[in-house]
């Protein structure tokens, strides 16, 4: 599409000031925002192995995504009209996860991609995105997790160093639906995700975990909504970061809605920062909007915080060098999400970027 | 056999209102195969001591000199001062999140012996050193120190020291917070580590109870930053009934 035919499109243009966007530098989006982006329908997400029964991968027309304000979304929708759609038929028990990966490399163009998990009634799943090679990509994500459903959605962004992501994951969780999802982002130039949750039944819950390691020059953003349309749903968000490197800039936002009509809600939020250099820069917003008095409980913290002296000095107190304490440190900071994977090749995987990560910036020397 | 040679040490810390010293010449030699325990009144400095030689950061040494056989200790990083002997048990373990016993352990013997364990000599080795502390073996999947009693704390020092077998080993307040149990399990650690690798001990403690268990040969009063006076295991019961009053004042 090109930039005049979008201009034709109602669609807000972020200018940077308003507050989705205050902290993204829309330079880098490669035009994804403000419609001048030449885009294509590359279909880059493809199922690893056969699919097993129960599991279906289509391509349909699109019918009714979740409305939203985001300009990035709403141009990949006046772009595409049609999804790609995995559906997990109701009451499936799928065993293994069914692992989808985007690796090719394509930087002429931007990749608009519309894709839809349907989680039928009573169906259990864990879906993987492994996303690495190096794209320009807006992603519109609409996740349905049934009535009594259970999906752990895992996307890793393991990019190269040119990448541009930009996402929205929507899940609608109906009664009774459990939805668990694990963020991984360690690679790419600009990665922005806005993961969100609407409880659409009682007796839902979501739990949010994430992890991300930005060096020089990298943004990784991620901006969660969780909103508490109904009685009775309970959310957790952990997110942890850690940054080395001069401009490397994380931004987290934890926005949870606590609406009149959620009574019996338990929300809580969490976003750890790790600062393993000067130059960089986390920014870590959680707020709580409360509507009803009537919930069980809600909270959040963030803090920000360098190498623990006390923590390096015991490690190495037992023979353990500086940089092999560092990397301890680390990895023990992210083991606690990066743990919840469970599947050790992708776990040691991201262990071991990390590490690289690491080393690269120089952070774990000094 | 090991010598620790401490010849005039004396160390400041850096506060709000400027540098501030501690430790104001301290004298102590001590051997392999020799226990030496410390007694003094809190805030003598005593844990400065310990954590000087160990290389703590937040300590400056201003004067003096520290050896071990002969090597500059207070030119060696934190983990040099390990891999050439010296071990410290803290008086406050710290938490290590996400970074489980075994894996702590093992990354410690490797850096120590210079290559990593045999896998299957290793579990057995530190199976039968968690039995012989009492601790349950499932510490070893926990993360350092998270969560572990203060007690447990103390024996996952007293493991390593028998896992670790440094040449000389500075126990600091190991013996506060055990039970009597406790107390005995940790001392029977320390005396196996003695009789096995003939370690050197330095032991700070507030209590004559653990020098039942663990046989001091010299006994020195520490008050004001620097040993005030030495003497065998019955200046210890001396202390216990006076106090240090006459210390202090002097
Ligand atoms: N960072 C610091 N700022 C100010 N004073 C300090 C600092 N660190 C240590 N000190 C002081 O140094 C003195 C010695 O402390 P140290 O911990 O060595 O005492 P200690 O003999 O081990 O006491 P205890 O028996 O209570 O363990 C204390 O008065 C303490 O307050
Ligand atoms: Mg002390």
């Amino acid at each position: 599409m090109t930039a005049l035919q979008s201009n034709v499109l109602d669609i807000h243009t972020p200018q940077g000031r308003e507050e989705a966007w205050r902290f993204t530098p829309l330079k880098r989006l490669a035009g994804m925002h403000d419609g001048s982006a030449i885009t294509s329908l590359l279909n880059s997400l493809q199922p690893v192995q056969a699919l097993p029964s129960g599991v279906s991968f289509d391509t349909v027309e699109a019918d009714a995504f979740s409305p939203t304000d985001d300009a990035i979304t709403q141009r990949i929708r006046a772009f595409s009209k049609t999804v790609q759609r995995l559906t997990i038929s109701k009451n499936s028990e799928i065993a293994q996860p069914i692992h989808f990966s985007r690796s090719m490399r394509d930087l002429n163009s931007v990749e608009f991609a519309r894709i839809q998990i349907v989680v039928e009634p009573h169906a259990k799943a864990t879906v993987i995105f492994e996303n690495s090679g190096d794209l320009r990509i807006g992603e519109d994500l609409e996740i349905q997790v049934g009535a009594g459903a259970h999906l752990t959605f895992i996307s890793l962004q393991e990019w190269g160093a040119s990448s541009i992501h930009a996402a929205r994951h929507n899940a609608v969780v109906e009664r009774d639906a459990t939805f668990n999802s694990i963020i991984v982002t360690v690679g790419g130039s600009l990665v922005r995700l806005l993961p969100t949750v609407e409880f659409a039944g009682p007796g839902s819950s979501a739990e949010l975990l994430g992890v991300y390691f930005a060096t020089a020059g990298q943004f990784f953003e991620h901006r969660i909504f969780v909103d508490h349309l109904v009685p009775q749903a309970k959310s957790r968000v952990n997110y942890k970061g850690a940054l080395a490197g001069q401009d490397a800039h994380t931004v987290w936002i934890g926005d949870v809605f606590i609406r009149a009509a959620a009574e019996g809600t338990d929300t809580y939020e969490l976003n750890r920062n790790l600062l393993l250099s000067d130059g960089a820069r986390a920014d870590s917003v959680p707020n709580l909007e409360i509507e009803t008095g009537e919930i069980v409980g809600a909270g959040h913290a963030s803090t920000t915080g360098r190498f623990d002296d006390e923590q390096l000095f015991y490690l190495m107190s037992r023979g353990i060098n500086s940089a092999d304490a560092r990397r301890l440190v680390v990895r023990g900071f992210f083991t606690e999400i990066v743990s919840q994977i469970k599947d050790q090749v992708i776990e040691d995987r991201i262990m071991a970027r990390i590490d690289d990560e690491l080393a690269k910036a120089g952070a774990i020397n000094g | 056999m090991s010598t620790l040679e401490i010849r005039g040490l004396k160390v400041s810390v850096t506060t709000e209102n400027g540098d501030v010293e501690i430790l104001k010449g301290v004298d102590l030699t001590i051997k392999s195969g020799e226990t030496h325990a410390i007694m003094g009144p809190n805030g003598s400095g005593k844990s400065t001591l310990a954590y000087s030689i160990a290389g703590h950061p937040k300590y400056t040494i201003t004067g003096g000199t520290v050896t071990l056989d002969g090597a500059d200790v207070l030119e060696m990083s934190v983990d040099e001062r390990a891999k050439a002997g010296l071990f410290l048990a803290m008086q406050y373990p710290v938490e290590v999140p996400g970074v489980s016993v075994s894996n702590f352990l093992r990354t410690a013997a490797t850096a120590l012996r210079g290559e990593a364990p045999k896998l299957r000599e290793w579990v057995g080795e530190v199976k039968g050193a968690m039995e012989a502390l009492k601790m349950d073996p499932s510490f070893a999947s926990r993360n350092v120190n998270e969560g572990f009693s203060g007690g447990e704390k103390k024996r996952h020092e007293i493991m390593q020291l028998e896992l670790l077998k440094p040449k000389i080993a500075i126990l600091d307040e190991t013996d506060s917070g055990l039970d009597v149990d406790a107390l005995r399990v940790v001392s029977e650690g320390v005396n196996r580590a003695k009789e096995n690798s003939n370690v050197g001990v330095l032991l700070i403690t507030h209590y004559t109870r653990i020098l039942k268990y663990i046989k001091p040969d010299f006994v020195h009063v520490f008050a004001n930053g620097k040993i005030v006076e030495e003497g065998g295991p019955e200046l210890a019961d001396k202390l216990e009934a006076q106090g240090y009053e006459e210390y202090v004042n002097a």
